[in-house]
């Protein structure tokens, strides 16, 4: 869906759902999954119905994610980090198993 | 809007009290206006926190414990008729409820009050002292800081929306509803009362005053008084979480979509329906105390909402003398008390006839 | 405690210049902004795309590289750049923000509000699938990593921000394979009488030759597009369509949807301002004077956050407000301010005249404010058109009670996504006007914000060394 002009000259590595993922700096957690080809990254507590960033811009919240532990983050305004384990979310965040 | 203008009986007010009496009028088969205000009015039931609630209630006015009592056993019942007339579940469930705790002092003074209680309220009074073992086997996630906690049986919880709208279906066809309506002026003339709206006069024998703070303006005009305040509360609300709390407690219950709320505050502060930061903050740290886990779910909406204060907290139910056929009630429990207004209150005042245990509950008590 | 003179909310153009101006005349000034960088969504990464990708700073164009400037003239003017900062909750002379977890306060004499605009939601049926994004969200993936679209891309809606975004995509070398037009035939017509005024204004001039230049890349044009839906199961596979008397139905990998901008009234609304549908705008927006005042004291609100104006109008927007504050806290006399705002004052008014017949012409459809029933409108809790209407017909007076009835305007976005929606269904279904109907009553947290937090919030003040 999603392709990048240019390789990223800073490299920041990550993994989503264990998965390597190059990164560029200061960019966001969701520009690098789509950037990697990732399009699902929740499905939702209502219906269970799979979501991907819609706004880019922080005003949608559907774009949410685990970032190492933490549940219920946004993707569009997270800045990507060197070593940042991302999951999908299923569901509602399960405070029982945060991290956080 | 209105398809005729005579009616046996107008409720004004469209909220949880209001609309639990027109509900109960209309299943006596009374023709009923219910002339309610507009989306922003200061609508306490929209601030409500969802418990139907028993324990320590009636603490030196054991007619309100049993009222609320009675309240609460009516309420299953209640529910499986609203939850039919929804076509979804209201949310009411009766696990019992829980008052947690903070000091060995706390716990003991809790004590004595429910023990004097049981002695006064005729009928008796259910409640069980919980220690800290056995309430941390029931709730694994309690806080340290916690040393125990009373329990009711009667405790419950439902969502105070859905109650809401659920009435509002009940009422659909049998009720004629008049939103975004200002009464101007009640009158009453040769047994019949008026109330003069922007789209006209509204006409009825019985007048049901169920406007929460506004009955203060309008009892006067049909020879009643309701020395009710504002108090306000505030309410905070998480994202939604995955279950882990299903017992309603006192300042923290978690909601059939997940949410967890926390209250409340108290504070006198007038028509203002703001929300600051310092009470968010100690609700938000009493919650964490309960349960520590809360530190890690997200905050999504906080909410202050005006509750309906008498001088005591009690109930006002009152019938004029002056104005035979008005009627007044006002409460700050609009959920826990919603069963007893649909069937023996409303039942009461089709019949005209106030009985003995909602007699106690005149307005006239604060004039001695 | 310290208190600024002038907090302002938002590090777009209008908080930007509004910002260097108010330094200028010597008041002390916070700007607070969830990003890292200054610029908005509007100039969003300027300053790093110039430093380090020039190459994607000239295919983006130079309306865009004009933010580098306004972005070095705020950096050097002394205010206190509050960067990542998540502003939660208001009140007239303070105001509460995150940063990295942690919860402080800030208060100021006076409280700038330049938090911008959102684009207006584009409730269609399947708008919530995966490979359904917004224009502007695609543009920020361009502007902030230089991540573009590949594969079959339909851009559908109306509004310079699609043409601009289209003819950015086609110089980053991507196949657009069709930009589909949700003009009804009539706007053009409407728009006719204000035509002179947007010849005036370069509005005009900069959309023509972006339409030549879609039409010479063979880009296929659908015009006067409606009954608009998204069909796919898991993903986004089509957009399906009326347009010319036929049923459409393009086969697409991403589906770019918009139709203008509104402001973003979160802020204003939390802070309890008087808010007026704009019907030439088709949105609320805040009452202001001809300066920013709002009817709240000491608050003041520019830019497009205050009424869509643009980038350009929202920098003069900022100057006025800084020049209206220096003169309401004694830094400047009023015959000064009047003197000093002149300039601002006439290309203002300009740019806003040539606007109108933006505003005529790509109005949006009446179909968007009416959609279908089986439309989700509420995003987060997943509550469609139709169960918004069934509410109102059983008694919901207004939005807040639709809320409270259908949880619709309750999960994390706050109403964000279906406020306006759930406004027209209501006023539609209700026989009302937008203006009778009102809208959602906004609380705090203005976004969400973790309880740690909020139990662990100080009265505090980060400014370490505000220039007087």
């Amino acid at each position: 869906m999603f392709r990048r002009l240019s390789d990223p000259e800073k490299k920041v590595r990550m993994t989503f759902e264990g998965q390597d993922i190059t990164a560029q700096e200061g960019e966001s957690v969701a520009a690098a999954l789509l950037a990697a080809g990732i399009t699902h990254l929740r499905q939702t507590p209502v219906s269970g119905h799979p979501r991907a960033p819609y706004c880019m811009m922080g005003a949608c919240f559907d774009c949410l994610v685990n970032i190492d532990g933490v549940s219920n983050l946004q993707a569009c305004v997270t800045p990507v980090r060197e070593g940042m384990s991302v999951h999908s979310q299923v569901a509602e965040k399960d405070l029982l198993h945060e991290d956080g | 809007m209105r398809s005729q203008k005579n009616y046996d009986a107008i409720v004004v007010g469209g909220g949880l009290v209001g609309s639990a009496i027109a509900y109960g009028l209309s299943r006596q088969n009374l023709s009923v206006a219910l002339l309610d205000e507009g989306d922003l009015a200061f609508r306490a039931s929209r601030g409500n926190f969802g418990l139907v609630w028993v324990q320590s209630k009636g603490d030196g006015m054991p007619q309100y414990a049993q009222w609320t009592r009675r309240s609460a056993d009516l309420w299953p019942e209640f529910a499986e008729e609203l939850n039919g007339v929804l076509g979804l579940d209201i949310g009411y469930r009766k696990p019992g409820g829980l008052a947690f705790c903070m000091s060995d002092q706390e716990f003991e003074d809790k004590q004595t009050m429910l023990e004097r209680m049981r002695q006064t309220v005729p009928g008796g009074y259910d409640f069980q002292m919980i220690g800290r073992n056995r309430l941390k086997e029931m709730l694994p996630e309690i806080g340290g800081k916690v040393v125990g906690a009373s329990y009711c049986p009667h405790d419950g919880h439902v969502n105070p929306l859905y109650l809401l709208r659920a009435l509002h279906k009940a009422i659909q066809g049998q009720v004629d509803y008049s939103p975004n309506t200002t009464i101007n002026r009640i009158e009453r003339h040769e047994n019949i009362f008026t109330a003069e709206t922007v789209e006209g006069p509204v006409r009825a024998p019985k007048l049901v005053l169920a406007a929460g703070l506004g009955n203060r303006e309008l009892a006067p005009q049909v020879g009643l008084q309701v020395p009710v305040s504002p108090l306000r509360g505030q309410i905070l609300i998480t994202e939604r979480l995955k279950h882990f709390l299903d017992m309603p407690t006192i300042y923290v219950r978690q909601v059939e979509e997940g949410g967890v709320m926390m209250g409340d505050s108290h504070e006198d502060v007038g028509f203002d329906t703001s929300t600051t930061v310092d009470i968010s903050r100690s609700i938000a740290q009493r919650a964490i105390s309960y349960f520590p886990k809360l530190a890690d779910a997200n905050l999504v909406r906080t909410w202050g909402a005006l509750r309906v204060m008498t001088p005591d907290g009690h109930p006002i139910y009152d019938q004029s003398d002056s104005h035979p056929g008005a009627y007044v009630a006002t409460c700050h429990s609009g959920v826990t008390l919603a069963a007893v207004h649909a069937r023996d209150l409303a039942t009461a005042i089709a019949r005209d006839s106030l009985p003995d245990e909602v007699g106690k509950f005149t307005a006239e008590r604060f004039n001695v | 405690m310290k208190t600024v003179d002038l907090a302002i909310v938002g590090a777009g153009p209008a908080g930007m210049v509004a910002a260097s101006e108010a330094r200028g005349h010597g008041l002390s000034v916070a700007v607070l902004d969830e990003q890292e960088a200054p610029g908005g969504q509007i100039y969003r990464a300027v300053e790093a795309v110039a430093a380090q990708a020039p190459e994607r700073l000239a295919l983006l164009g130079e309306d865009y590289a004009h933010g580098r400037r306004l972005a070095e003239n705020f950096r050097v003017s002394g205010a206190e750049h509050i960067d990542r900062a998540l502003v939660w909750q208001l009140e007239p002379n303070g105001l509460w923000y995150l940063r990295d977890e942690v919860c402080h306060e800030l208060k100021a004499n006076r409280i700038l509000l330049a938090s911008g605009a959102i684009e207006r939601p584009v409730p269609i049926p399947g708008w919530t699938r995966p490979g359904v994004m917004t224009a502007g969200g695609v543009q920020i993936l361009l502007k902030s990593s230089g991540v573009v679209p590949d594969g079959r891309v339909v851009l559908a809606g109306n509004g310079p921000l699609l043409y601009l975004l289209a003819a950015q995509l086609l110089a980053a070398g991507c196949r657009i394979g069709a930009l589909v037009e949700t003009v009804p035939y009539a706007r053009y017509l409407e728009a006719v009488p204000h035509l002179p005024a947007a010849l005036g204004s370069g509005y005009l001039s900069k959309g023509v030759r972006l339409l030549r230049h879609l039409r010479s890349s063979g880009t296929r044009i659908y015009r006067n597009a409606r009954d608009l839906r998204v069909e796919g199961e898991q993903h986004a596979e089509a957009l399906c369509f009326h347009a010319g008397g036929h049923e459409v139905r393009l086969d697409s990998d991403l589906i770019v949807l918009h139709e203008g901008v509104i402001p973003n009234q979160q802020l204003t609304r939390a802070l309890g301002c008087v808010h007026r549908w704009d019907d030439g705008q088709k949105c609320f927006r805040p009452e202001t004077d001809e300066w920013g005042n709002t009817s709240v004291e000491d608050v003041l609100t520019v830019g497009d956050g205050a009424g869509i104006g643009g980038a350009l109008a929202a920098e003069h927007a900022g100057r006025l407000a800084a020049l209206e504050v220096a003169r309401s806290l004694g830094y400047l006399q009023t015959r000064e301010r009047d003197r000093l705002s002149t300039s601002s004052r006439r290309q203002l008014n300009k740019l806003l005249q040539g606007r109108r017949f933006l505003e005529v012409l790509y109005a949006p459809p009446e179909e968007r404010q009416s959609p279908p029933d089986e439309t989700l409108v509420c995003r987060c809790e997943e509550v469609t058109a139709g169960q918004v209407r069934t509410a109102v017909r059983t008694g919901c007076t207004g939005p807040n009670q639709v809320k409270a009835f259908t949880r619709c305007g309750m999960g994390p976005c706050q109403g964000r996504m279906c406020g306006n929606t759930v406004s027209a269904i209501v006023a539609e279904t209700q026989g009302i006007t937008m203006e009778e109907c009102g809208y959602y009553r906004i609380r705090p947290p203005i976004k969400p914000i973790p309880l740690a937090a909020l139990a662990a919030a100080e009265v505090d003040c980060e400014l370490d060394d505000v220039a007087q």
